[in-house]
């Protein structure tokens, strides 16, 4: 066997997505600290972020059918989480955060409080998600619910939410949010190390919620997802209740979000409205839309691709970005509905079949949708 | 197959009880007045023309629709009010007319899953090693194991309808409904269907609803008949075909069906 | 409080002109607009564009030209894309959200971004004293308008033989071919007159207030939770299904204030859908989906 079968093997066989694994974090821990300068490295660890949020979606949308345009909310619960523990950090022991005080708030909200701990604010960064994820998806998975139905749901929910965040200027910092971090941890935000090491922890993240979401959708109750995502009511008659299923898969991906919405705070130095409504809700499940919904690498991809080309392309090019993303959508929905990912599959099964004429590959499945009718 | 720890049904009725049932959809009467008993142990045979409400009353037995009024028991307990789920968890397993697998996973993969239902959720989490003894089983039964790793997508319709059967097997269900399995079936198919059938039958309850009259005459002993929303005739095959009423309302209308 | 009223039931008068297109391409479908917002902007602007014309008549002309130009712009929008994805509501939302962006940024190219304002006519100008409460003459067009297109819908629906075919395609699609309708001819035409309605709705705004480029976004969530909450395809639940919202939304706003209202609203619905999983008002069907 010659090398370069030897590499194809690699790149096409059963090891595939280890070699994939592998040779991404060599480039994130590796190739990319030492090539890229601190703020492309900063920029990266922010596009990581969205990744970790695009992971959840790529389970709760690809994996279980459930089309969820509210993530924005969940990682807005996340970030503003952390951004008051930051923020009550930074006032000291008395103080109050300082937009409290330009707003003419005198008083510390009861709702702030017990963010002074640390504990207490990590836990809920991934808690509020949770529940606000469990909470809705009970009530409305246990009515049959889903579908285009939830989508619509889920969108109102993130409309609601920033409405009221914005709403509430002396509570939440209105529109501009939570912003001007100075100690992080002990560590000052502006610094280079703590840039690196925001880094290394959002990568570290990443690695151990796409290995937790790998080993989910591998396992039987990944395949029940799976059988509810395509049949929902077929499932019933199996002995399931496809409302707790997908309430719990709903609820993993909100943390997700949650913990994206938490590394994002230290790494970006803001949250605000402005992240987490409908438009930057619908944005991050298009980029997994473009990455490619079924794969759980490819809703990564999507999610750190779109928001390079978001952050690279919208500050000198605002209008062209705006058609360029309309254009892409439209596009990707008509001719690649699996995405890049998908592409990437079919590319790779053609070079395993040339490689091993004659064993017929399985004619690629149609993409399917739940009917919400 | 994997045992149900339940007894024999209760003295002096029968494992599935149905008294007086009534479904009323907007105003039309689908079932009118349904009384049917069966047995423990029994293949019932459920025909009657469109519209006669066989697949309305299984939709009920199964918990997808609400009866009107009326009661249907199964071993002893009421299934009122009670949602699709925890009626296949009390042992009540049915197939559709028009099959429905999960055409990305694999043959073994549906198999699993049906098997797996009693399983709690954690343990859910952890990957599938090996072929649990019920799912190798109704791999057998239904002959698909060349398939078995291949996408159930491929499946024809009557490799898909065998699957669908050996998922109910697997499920391990005190009484199984089988909507139509035949329909749309070649001769050979149709044969290997009613090999599968005597072979369940010997350790299941099963009610069958079936069209196909040679079919019927192969494999059915008992038969209840249904005509507008009730039962027209209960009887042996003899005697339900040589009964004037049934040739008059079902084998009448048959022929014009044909045409 | 009471001056709410009028307020709650001119929003609703607005949101159920958008929601009409909505449900009804919702339901006979099976897809989800998400441009129909930038048909709203773009009857909007047709109202600015035409505002120094017709000597203070200005609205009663933009009213059928707003309801031609967005209802081609849905026409041409269901030629060139949606109808590949008819029953895939998911792939439309995304498919139309992109054209969305792109209407949008349009819309700003050719108008500039800040919103602008489109003067009203003079005999929009009074208010009405009644019954103890104020009601801005505009509030009062913007209900009887929505009154007006109602009735023209329902008479179509139910009395013309192109609103029967409609109907019978929205019950029962492939039935319906069978029996010799066209259903492409009838999705076009569901498809103009939905959008055409959007146009409407958007010169209707412009007597509110200033208009801009995303004008549609801040009012296509509502509309698509009154068509959740009104049941697929249905006029009369659309109808109270915007009644409810448009009231609960206003009245809310004036006890607590805006950004509840919002929250109080998604909360009643959700808690609606509890009672009613399919909206108020369902179309019955036996399959199993």
């Amino acid at each position: 066997m010659s090398a370069l079968t030897r590499g194809r093997a690699l790149l096409t066989g059963r090891y595939r997505g280890h070699v994939l694994f592998a040779s991404v974090a060599l480039l994130l821990l590796a190739i990319a600290p030492a090539a890229l300068d601190p703020f492309r490295l900063g920029l990266l660890a922010k596009y990581l972020c969205f990744a970790i949020a695009a992971l959840g979606i790529g389970l709760a949308w690809g994996q279980g059918g459930m089309m969820t345009l509210g993530q924005g909310v969940f990682f807005g619960l996340g970030g503003y989480s952390m951004g008051m523990y930051l923020k009550l950090n930074d006032a000291g022991a008395e103080g109050l955060p300082d937009f409290m005080v330009w707003s003419g708030v005198e008083e510390l909200p009861a709702l702030w409080e017990p963010f002074r701990s640390p504990f207490f604010a990590l836990a809920m960064v991934v808690v509020l998600p949770v529940a606000v994820a469990s909470v809705l998806g009970l009530l409305v998975f246990r009515q049959r619910v889903r579908g285009a139905y939830f989508a619509i749901l889920s969108q109102a929910l993130a409309a609601a939410f920033v409405i009221w965040l914005v709403g509430q200027q002396g509570l939440t910092g209105g529109t501009n949010g939570l912003t001007n971090f100075y100690d992080v941890f002990g560590m000052d935000p502006e610094d280079e190390s703590a840039q690196r090491a925001f880094y290394f922890t959002v990568v570290a993240v990443l690695g151990a919620l796409y290995l937790l979401a790998r080993q989910l959708v591998r396992s039987r109750f990944g395949r029940l997802l799976v059988a509810i995502r395509d049949g929902e009511d077929r499932v019933r008659f199996l002995g399931y209740n496809p409302a707790t299923v997908k309430t719990v898969t709903f609820a993993v991906s909100a943390a997700m979000a949650g913990i994206a919405g938490a590394l994002y705070v230290p790494v970006v130095g803001i949250i605000s409205p402005a992240l987490l409504g409908v438009v930057p809700s619908i944005e991050l499940l298009v980029a997994v839309a473009i990455g490619g919904r079924f794969s759980l690498a490819g809703a990564v991809l999507g999610g750190v691709l779109m928001n390079w080309a978001h952050t690279s392309l919208s500050e000198n090019w605002p209008e062209g970005w705006t058609y360029l993303q309309g254009g892409l959508f439209i596009l990707v929905i008509m001719l690649a509905p699996k995405g890049i990912a998908g592409l990437a599959r079919q590319a790779g099964d053609l070079l395993a079949r040339r490689r091993s004429a004659g064993a017929p590959a399985a004619p690629p499945a149609p993409v399917k949708e739940e009917v919400a009718v | 197959m994997s045992g149900h720890p339940e007894g024999r049904a209760e003295q002096g009725g029968g494992l599935l009880e149905i008294r007086d049932l009534m479904v009323v959809f907007d105003g039309f009467k689908a079932i009118d007045g349904v009384d049917l008993t069966v047995g423990e142990g029994e293949l019932r045979f459920l025909i009657g023309p469109n519209g006669a409400g066989k697949t309305t009353l299984i939709d009920v037995i199964t918990g997808l629709t609400r009866p009107t009024s009326g009661t249907v028991t199964f071993a002893g307990a009421s299934l009122a009010g009670r949602k699709e789920h925890q009626i296949v968890r009390l042992g009540i397993g049915r197939t559709f007319q028009t099959s429905v697998v999960f055409e990305e996973l694999s043959v073994l993969e549906n198999l699993d899953l049906a098997a797996s239902f009693r399983r709690p959720l954690p343990s859910l989490l952890r990957r599938r090693r090996g072929v649990a003894a019920e799912v190798a089983a109704a791999l057998e039964t239904i002959g698909l194991q060349d398939l078995a790793d291949r996408p159930a997508g491929i499946l024809s319709h009557g490799q898909r309808q065998w699957l669908e059967i050996g998922m109910l097997i697997a499920q391990g269900p005190r009484l199984l409904l089988l909507d139509e399995p035949v329909a749309g079936m070649s001769k050979d198919e149709r044969e290997r269907t009613g090999e599968l059938l005597t072979e369940i039958a010997r350790d299941h309850t099963v009610i069958v609803i079936e069209h196909d009259m040679e079919f019927l005459r192969r494999y059915a002993s008992t038969v209840t008949v249904l005509h507008e929303g009730s039962v027209l005739v209960e009887g042996d095959v003899a005697a339900v075909q040589a009964d004037p009423r049934v040739q008059e309302v079902y084998l009448g209308r048959k022929k014009e069906e044909a045409a | 409080m009471l001056d709410q009223l009028p307020v709650g039931l001119s929003i609703a008068g607005a949101l159920l002109l958008i929601a009409l297109g909505l449900t009804f391409t919702f339901g006979q479908m099976g897809v989800i607009n998400m441009a129909h917002g930038e048909f709203i902007m773009a009857g909007a602007y047709t109202a600015y564009l035409l505002q120094d014309l017709a000597a203070g008549q200005a609205v009663l002309l933009a009213l059928p030209v707003a309801f031609g130009v967005a209802g081609l712009m849905g026409l041409v929008l269901e030629r060139l894309a949606i109808r590949r994805f008819y029953g895939r509501p998911l792939d439309t939302l995304l498919l139309t959200w992109g054209v969305s962006l792109v209407l949008q940024q349009l819309a700003r190219d050719l108008f500039g971004a800040p919103n602008v304002n489109v003067t009203a006519p003079g005999w929009l100008d009074g208010r009405l004293e009644l019954a103890g409460m104020t009601i801005p003459y505009t509030r009062l067009f913007i209900m009887a308008l929505a009154v007006a297109c109602v009735a023209a819908i329902w008479g179509y629906m139910n009395r013309s033989r192109q609103g029967r075919r409609m109907r019978a395609v929205m019950q029962n699609r492939e039935l319906a071919a069978c029996s010799g309708v066209v259903t492409e001819r009838v999705d076009q035409l569901t498809f103009f007159i939905g959008s055409g309605l959007a146009g409407v709705a958007g010169v209707a705004l412009t007597l509110i207030g200033p208009i801009g480029p995303t004008l549609g976004t801040n009012y296509i969530v509502d509309a698509f939770l009154v068509v959740v909450a009104g049941g697929l395809g249905r006029l009369r639940g659309a109808v109270l299904a915007a009644l409810a919202l448009g009231l609960l939304n206003s009245f809310v706003e004036f006890w607590t204030d805006a950004s509840f209202a919002k929250v109080v609203v998604f909360a009643a619905i959700v808690a609606f859908l509890q009672f009613r999983p399919q909206g108020m008002f369902v179309l019955r069907s036996r399959a199993l989906t």
